[in-house]
């Protein structure tokens, strides 16, 4: 596959969507297209968009799936506003994307699929192919699909085998337009059809096709290239949230050298994680599918005072069903890992779609005043940092912590710098083994005067047997307690050890220093405000952005930041749930600005209000 | 069981906890825990390698009671809890105490799970068809019209038979026992401690506050013999007072009926096998006794084999570990590396 002769053009940076039905690989192409473009070095982040239904009707617009991947010659932050590129492999994908694409934008269509039956099943009385109403946009039309299936006459496999195959033809000629190499896709596909060489052939083959149509047709005229971004010296890999996010419970396992155990209820978007950590049991990592979530979190917990590393992983609802077993962790003091990929709610809400709205939940979602610590990751490879941070604080101070991810960076990606394991945080802590109280007895509730945690003393340890439980218990000896003096100050002791837990100050990037403008985040929405952001500071107007990793407690440092600045701006995927926070905890006007439309925002809809605020005050 | 027996002298008292005991004066509860404690001894586990965890409800206030390790945990959850201690320290005896309300009702779902699962759990359910701690509305296992507190025109739903429960989640090990027979008590304790896997052991227990005398048929030397159907493995099934009751299996039936022994017909009294392997049996056994109690089987239904899930849960980890090179370190920086990487120098 030797470059054409073609016209060569640089770009600094490309958006491209891959659109089609549930069941034509669009994630898979988008997945390859990803993996191969980080491979050149390229900076990227990725979006996927796909329905809670597994195969919706085919064709209809319910179950178009799409793959968003931006890659620039610089650093990116977000998975890119709007298309420069879409591939739509029916009409149904087309409709639902077309209003995405700014005009100009090349636009790939499988022509096949455009028949009369699938116009009408998305309400096109005349194919936009032929009326016009494509005019401003690049068009390229190609048989996607009798081109492949042509490609794959002598290959013997089946009509259906080589329609299928549709989506490699698809990457094979985007990956010529922006000169990918192919090398890692050939082989994923060895791997993948390992069972079927016809397949592998037969892909590759459509692979090839599409390349080769790119380099002899003449409706492509120019070819791509986009330098490699200007990256810090290391060894990267592309890497999903909830990819990281398990990594870093495996890292957490390995770091304190302590035995993981995961408890978890299928569902999505949580449940990668527990595929994937159910692949690591050589690291000692027992995964339980159990049979509803409060199991889950039972066996987790179970597990945690025997002495594992106790993790659940879930989603919103499941979270509100593990309330009480939450709680009682809060009042055994015991470590424990509480995931919570969000998803739309409430209810079943969108499954497959993002939001932040499960913040209230996680600070205050439980019964009796039961304090615990949140913490939220940035960015996909932030979950794997996440995660070791969430377990850190959970041993250390022997408590449950709620890890707030969400479906927006759990399935999106970007390269990550990978980490060298022995550089990571020491997450041993010990184990008590013989009594702790000057008249030889052991007190369960005899705190450590620094970190104000209990002692974690494991069944099978001669001499400290003693009982817990979810009744309150007095100071000290862990007794049942109805003392009210001593119930005022266990309440008061277990808020204030949370609150005393150290979490690294707040960090502000305000270039100029001169901003009067604060923009604070949390979670995933990093990318986008600081996309935004950057675009702002580019046009000579300053604004300061601060994100919160440590939601609960909050930094020691943050009141003075907020102070610091005349306004203070809170983008979030829910109503103001942050901004209630911060400004009861810290009397600051913070103005809230939401969005729930299940999508993230876009770093254009951020800058064009900051820009507003900015200007205007 | 990988069994942490040792030679130990522990006697009754090593088990006893510094808890004042706060059940009703006269509770059926007192009699179990003593049983209990006198039993540990004999099992000859150290008291820091037995754990026992409970829910909510007046049976689960058991572990404070016991000198070992113990978690009173939250209402219907201790199977689960307990499953997560247990598949991830094969090394510990876990127990779980529970009643009808705890296990039945809001923990149904936990229990024949871990049942189902054979986790290497001892779970004794303390029945006495009420739910005490509330005061006295009527349980899962209340009989059918029940006047209670919350129903008082009789309550509109039949009982849950517990032994017909876990033998549908076949249960590996299922056994009945009664609170005031302290011998047979430690039997069934004993039969349930040598199970490896689920061992599931119903204890009739009189609430003397809400529920006064519920097993007052089976218990009082005037009555209990004719209909107390005390089940010894190997022996033929038969009862009374002059062993004037048979169990047989009719031709054609399906379950097992009680027969007059002096009219057999050619019938003959099963001889009990609690090895059997089909469910089926323990279970027409289970079906002998209802609300009534009218003929009420005791002892051990059910003991077979089967792979536990702590034992299949480690040996997947001792296989994956057996195959793993390097120390964990290497092996983390090799799963970092397990993808396509670039190099940027």
């Amino acid at each position: 596959m030797a470059a054409g002769a073609k016209r060569v053009e640089q770009l600094d940076r490309v958006v491209i969507r891959f659109a089609g039905d549930s069941g034509d690989g669009m994630q898979l192409t988008g997945d390859r297209f990803t993996s191969e473009t980080a491979q050149l070095g390229n900076d990227i982040s990725t979006l996927p968009n796909f329905p809670a239904e597994i195969r919706a009707p085919a064709g209809t617009l319910p179950g178009v799936s799409s793959f968003q991947v931006h890659f620039a010659d610089y650093d990116i932050l977000t998975p890119g506003d709007a298309p420069n590129v879409l591939v739509a492999m029916n009409p149904a994908a087309l409709k639902a994307n077309l209003s995405d694409l700014p005009p100009g934008a090349d636009l790939i269509v499988n022509t096949d699929e455009f028949t009369k039956r699938n116009l009408a099943k998305v309400g096109y009385a005349t194919s936009p192919l032929e009326d016009g109403s494509l005019d401003g946009y690049a068009v390229h039309p190609v048989a996607l699909t009798s081109m492949t299936v042509g490609a794959l006459s002598d290959h013997g496999v089946s009509k259906k085998d080589a329609e299928r195959a549709k989506n490699m033809f698809a990457l094979g000629l985007v990956c010529w337009m922006y000169s990918r190499p192919y090398e890692s896709t050939l082989r994923f596909l060895e791997r993948k059809f390992a069972k079927r060489p016809d397949l592998v052939a037969a892909n590759k083959a459509a692979f090839q096709a599409g390349w080769n149509f790119g380099e002899t047709t003449e409706d492509f005229a120019v070819r791509y290239e986009i330098k490699p971004a200007k990256m810090h010296p290391g060894t990267y890999r592309n890497i999903t949230g909830n990819q990281a996010l398990a990594l870093g419970l495996v890292a957490a396992g390995v770091r304190s050298k302590l035995p993981v155990f995961l408890g978890a209820y299928p569902i999505t978007p949580a449940s990668d994680i527990l595929h994937e950590l159910s692949k690591h049991k050589r690291f000692g990592i027992t995964t339980m599918q159990a049979e509803d979530e409060i199991a889950a979190i039972g066996a987790a917990l179970g597990a945690a005072y025997g002495g594992a590393l106790g993790v659940t992983t879930t989603s919103g609802p499941g979270v509100a069903l593990k309330g009480e077993t939450i709680s009682l962790a809060i009042a055994l003091e015991l470590p424990l890992v509480i995931v919570d990929v969000q998803r739309a709610g409430p209810s079943t809400g969108m499954p497959t779609k993002t939001e932040q709205a499960d913040l209230n939940m996680a600070l205050y979602g439980r019964h009796g005043e039961a304090p615990l610590a949140v913490i939220a990751p940035k960015s996909p490879s932030d979950c794997f940092h996440a995660a070791i941070e969430a377990a850190r604080i959970a041993l250390t101070y022997r408590t449950p912590v709620i890890l707030l991810s969400d479906n927006y960076v759990a399935n999106g990606s970007e390269p990550w710098l990978l980490p060298s394991p022995s550089e990571l945080p020491d997450l041993t802590v010990p184990f008590t083994t013989a009594p702790n109280s000057e008249d030889g007895r052991f007190l369960p509730y005899l705190r450590d005067p620094e970190t104000m945690a209990r002692p974690w003393a494991i069944p099978g340890t001669p001499g400290l047997e003693h009982r817990i439980g979810g009744l309150e218990k007095a100071d000290k000896t862990g007794d049942i307690s109805y003392d009210p003096a001593n119930h005022e100050f266990m309440v008061r002791t277990r808020a204030a050890r949370i609150e005393a837990i150290e979490v690294p100050d707040i960090d502000v990037e305000d270039a100029d220093e001169n901003a009067r403008v604060l923009v604070l985040g949390w979670g995933s929405t990093y990318g986008p405000i600081g996309a935004a952001c950057r675009a702002l500071r580019q046009r000579g107007l300053p604004i300061a952005q601060a994100h919160l990793r440590h939601l609960a407690p909050l930094p020691a440092n943050l009141g003075e930041v907020l102070k610091a600045y005349e306004k203070v701006i809170i983008p979030e995927m829910n109503l103001g749930q942050l901004a209630h926070v911060i400004r009861a905890k810290y009397l600051v006007d913070a103005v809230p600005f939401n969005q729930i439309s299940g999508l993230p925002f876009t770093a254009a809809t951020l800058e064009s209000m900051l820009e507003d605020v900015v200007k205007n005050g | 069981m990988a069994s942490p027996t040792v030679e130990l002298k522990l006697t009754a008292k090593d088990f006893k906890s510094d808890q004042e005991v706060r059940w009703c004066p006269g509770c059926g509860d007192y009699s179990i825990l003593a049983a209990m404690q006198r039993f540990m001894p004999e099992l000859g586990i150290p008291r820091e390698k037995t754990v026992f965890i409970s829910g909510i409800g007046c049976s689960s206030r058991f572990p404070y009671y016991m000198n070992t390790y113990g978690m009173h945990s939250i209402h219907g959850r201790a199977p689960a809890i307990a499953t997560g201690l247990s598949a991830s320290r094969p090394d510990l005896s876990v127990w779980v105490v529970t009643g009808d309300g705890d296990a039945l009702s809001i923990g149904g779902n936990h229990l024949i799970h871990a049942l189902r699962r054979n986790v290497n759990l001892k779970i004794l359910l303390f029945n006495n068809r009420i739910y005490g701690l509330t005061k006295g509305q009527y349980s899962p296992t209340s009989e059918l019209g029940k006047i209670t507190k919350s129903t008082p025109a009789g309550s509109a739903d039949s009982p849950f038979n517990p032994l017909s429960l876990a033998l549908g989640a076949e249960a590996t090990f299922v056994a009945r026992t009664i609170d005031s027979d302290a011998k047979h008590l430690q039997s069934v304790l004993r039969a349930a401690a040598q199970h490896e896997g689920s061992a599931f052991v119903e204890i009739y227990q009189n609430c003397n506050i809400f529920n006064d005398g519920a097993f007052e048929l089976i218990k009082d030397p005037s009555t209990r013999d004719d209909h107390l159907i005390r089940l010894e493995q190997g022996k033929p099934i038969t009862f009374g007072s002059e062993q004037q009751f048979s169990v047989v299996h009719p031709a054609g039936g399906f379950g097992l009926s009680v027969r007059d022994s002096a009219a057999l017909d050619g019938e003959f009294p099963v001889v009990h096998d609690a090895t059997v392997d089909d469910p089926a049996y323990a279970f027409a056994l289970s079906r002998l006794s209802g609300s009534d109690l009218a003929t009420t089987p005791i002892g051990v239904f059910r003991d077979v084999k089967r792979p536990t899930y702590d034992q299949i849960l480690q040996k997947q980890l001792a296989d994956a570990k057996a195959e793993a090179a390097g120390t964990p370190e290497e092996m983390l920086d090799a799963l970092l590396n397990a993808a396509d990487t670039w190099t940027i120098m």
